[in-house]
């Protein structure tokens, strides 16, 4: 017998594939309509809790990753990993990766003009605990120019992976931070509707700031959850 | 004396209790190469660097995974690649492939798939990722999997999931590739409910012992994307 206890679907949250503002996006989002299918165990289970046979376990904080300090505003980034229940998600990776302070990323192709910093790389992991909390040290990102549209600029933001429980609860997203004009003029971002756009914007919290150290800003992650009715399947012995 | 300590008056924000529920998805962008796709990503079976592109970025940089020594594998092992093309028929060079699959018995190394009667592979995880080259190439060495079931009382012809990131990508786009030579496609209930004329755009060949499947993102045999 295997019982399938299918996932949610996207909610009205989700951005389309197409959205001009985005230009990348024109030639890259399917035209023929998405054919919908049932979750099937293929969609309903994933690699889970074998992190260290993959992409590696955790590196939580990105500032010791060499032999000095990195440039910037140090910030502690947690939060939780939840389900749309609210149920925690526990031992679930985060894989992080940003610009530096300046706006600039260590990758070859970035050729805008800030400066590198050599004691920061900007990738990191996090795997959540029973309680699916999560934590992090990193410096705040830089904006940075880029080339969609005439002094177009990113706003901060930080990237994030998760693969979640199961093949269908896989989701890369960004955070954004509170105080940044720039996430109202970016197409990336607008790409998402109000109000779900501002589930994208991380909260500035004093609670999680440590003095004389750090800013603190909280942000969760939330993934889909399971449907309440299982789909009961007897017939496969 | 002492200073309360309070947050700022909140805006509607990630902490917001109205606004709750999914996390909004947004692109990988360009520049993932030295965050994701780790040494090994793309070799299921084996231990080689197969799936990342550290010659994006300084070595000393490289924080990633290489993945650790794997056990021998039961089952056939294959070589399966395509290229991500776009809309003008333009290789992809800043996509990031998954893979998701079960191995050889048709089980996948999944806390929910509880199916104890069959055996998993020690050494086999079943999920993958690779880069895409500056030709638009992705390329994963892996074991032909298994039938699974479906739903009912169905099987599933032997399939990979396929999840498809990239820059411009702004929501993961998810396929499966199914093999060419395996009779029960014919009554896959997957493939059933995808339009006659576009399945063989779910189905990789065999040519010259390379399991080849391109990705086209839009246009003329644009590969059929599925609603999950």
């Amino acid at each position: 017998m295997s019982l399938i206890l299918p996932y949610a679907r996207e909610d009205a949250s989700q951005p389309p594939s197409l959205h001009p503002g985005y230009a990348s996006t024109v030639a890259r989002s399917p035209r023929q309509p998405l054919v919908r299918i049932p979750h099937t165990l293929t969609e309903t289970t994933g690699p889970a809790g074998c992190w260290e046979n993959l992409m590696g376990g955790a590196l939580a904080d990105l500032t010791a990753q060499h032999a000095g300090m990195p440039q910037g505003q140090r910030i502690i980034v947690s939060g939780r990993v939840l389900d749309e229940q609210g149920r925690p998600v526990p031992n679930a990776v985060m894989e992080i990766w940003q610009a530096n302070a300046a706006g600039r990323y260590i990758h070859k192709k970035d050729q805008w003009d800030a400066p590198l910093d050599p004691n920061f790389t900007g990738a990191g992991r996090v795997v959540t605990d029973a309680e699916g909390r999560y934590r992090y040290v990193t410096v705040r990102p830089g904006a940075y120019p880029w080339g969609n549209h005439h002094n177009a600029w990113r706003p901060s933001h930080i990237h994030l992976s998760l693969l979640g429980p199961a093949f269908a609860t896989r989701l890369i997203t960004q955070m954004y931070f509170p105080d940044d004009p720039l996430i109202e003029i970016d197409p990336i971002a607008n790409a998402v509707p109000m109000p779900f756009r501002q589930r994208m914007v991380s909260r500035f919290d004093i609670g999680t700031s440590q003095a004389n150290w750090a800013l603190g800003y909280l942000f969760d992650v939330v993934l889909r959850g399971r449907e309440a009715t299982p789909f009961e399947d007897d017939h496969d012995d | 004396m002492t200073t309360e300590l309070v947050n700022p008056a909140p805006r509607q924000d990630n902490q917001d209790p109205a606004l709750f529920g999914q996390t909004p998805s947004q692109t990988v962008g360009p520049f993932f190469h030295y965050g994701l796709p780790w040494k090994g990503g793309a070799d299921l079976v084996g231990q080689s660097d197969m799936g990342a592109r550290p010659e994006l970025f300084p070595e000393e940089h490289y924080v990633l995974n290489l993945s650790p020594p794997r056990g021998a594998v039961a089952g056939e092992t294959i070589t399966l690649e395509g290229v991500v093309y776009d809309a003008d028929g333009k290789p992809v060079p800043d996509a990031m492939i998954e893979i998701w699959q079960a191995n050889a018995a048709g089980r996948y190394a999944s806390p929910d798939d509880d199916r104890s009667n069959l055996p998993l592979d020690e050494g086999f995880i079943g999920f993958g990722r690779a880069a895409t080259n500056e030709s638009g190439l992705y390329r994963f060495k892996t074991v032909r999997p298994g039938p699974v079931p479906g739903p009912g009382d169905s099987a599933q012809a032997p399939h990979i999931a396929v999840s498809v990131f990239g820059r411009g990508v702004i929501k993961r786009l998810v396929t499966r590739i199914y093999f060419e030579d395996a009779a029960e496609n014919a009554s896959d209930p997957i493939l059933a409910l995808v339009p006659a004329e576009r399945r063989d755009t779910l189905v990789a060949r065999e040519i010259d012992g390379v399991w080849r499947f391109d990705i086209v993102l839009q246009g003329e045999r644009e590969t059929v994307f599925f609603d999950v």
